[in-house]
């Protein structure tokens, strides 16, 4: 281990450097760009779901999510959206938040949010899709 | 000299480093990286609408019609406005990632074309989805 006390001019990595690897490097840049790809239609087809059902009543905007087709589109774009903005927001916390105790808080705020309104959205369709 | 009370990490955190955003001249390729974050974030949030109108859905026609009522005042059009513009121009940003990642649209006039791509394509998608909304329903 390197000694607590040296300030050298070697940079944090450089210190690690050779110890051996996490096993993990890529893994959230990789999720992150196969969600993306996922949610480019996902995201369209979402946007035509919304223009069909803009102005429609309880009845019929119902009827439009327990479609199959719709629940499922629905579903994809739902679950792939929630995992996609939960990496997102994990980016943007370890980049702003320093503080060790703040840092590890909010990232696991992070992932209850992103569980909490998932299941949330995912319960609602189904609910409706299966009613 | 290094004081004994930091740990390592500080003690990094106290090198020299790079210059960072304030001294640089905004530009819009920058912009563009920074609106991306803010239109993520912003969507982010935004799920806590779509999950209300869902879940007012799926409890009942009361509930929905609350819902439905909120979502057509001013203050209720303009969160969804602001929701449509920061989809499209995040999923345009996105796709400027994609190709930035390929090592391609990184050279001068290149970069340019796509900032612009993302920031008046995602105001045009975004107005088009408007008149389309307006028009069908």
């Amino acid at each position: 281990m390197s000694d607590k006390s040296n300030a050298s001019m070697r940079t944090p990595l450089g210190q690690v450097r050779h110890f051996g690897s996490a096993r993990s490097g890529t893994k959230h840049a990789w999720r992150m760009r196969v969600t993306s790809i996922a949610l480019l239609p996902l995201t369209l087809a979402f946007v035509w779901f919304v223009l069909t059902v803009v102005g429609k009543d309880y009845a019929a905007v119902r009827a439009a999510i327990a479609n199959p087709v719709w629940s499922i589109v629905l579903l994809l774009f739902l679950g792939a959206g929630v995992y996609h903005m939960m990496l997102g927001m994990q980016t943007i916390i370890e980049d702003y938040v320093h503080g060790e105790i703040s840092r590890t808080w909010l990232l696991m705020a992070n992932m209850f949010f992103s569980a909490v309104i998932g299941l949330a959205l995912v319960y609602a369709v189904l609910r409706i899709g299966f009613a | 000299m290094a004081d004994p009370n930091l740990d390592t990490l500080a003690q990094a955190a106290r090198r020299p480093l790079s210059p960072h955003l304030q001294v640089y001249r905004p530009m819009l390729t920058m912009m563009m990286s920074i609106t991306h974050r803010i239109t993520g974030a912003g969507l982010y949030l935004g799920t806590i609408l779509l999950a209300w109108w869902l879940i007012a859905a799926a409890s009942g026609e009361a509930a929905f019609a609350t819902a439905h009522w909120f979502m057509g005042t001013i203050i209720g059009r303009l969160i969804l406005f602001g929701f449509t513009w920061a989809l499209f121009t995040h999923l345009l940003g996105g796709i400027r990632h994609m190709i930035q990642d390929t090592g391609r649209g990184m050279e001068h006039p290149q970069r340019e074309y796509l900032a612009h791509m993302v920031c008046w394509g995602g105001l045009a998608l975004t107005i088009l989805a408007w008149i389309a909304a307006y028009t069908m329903r």
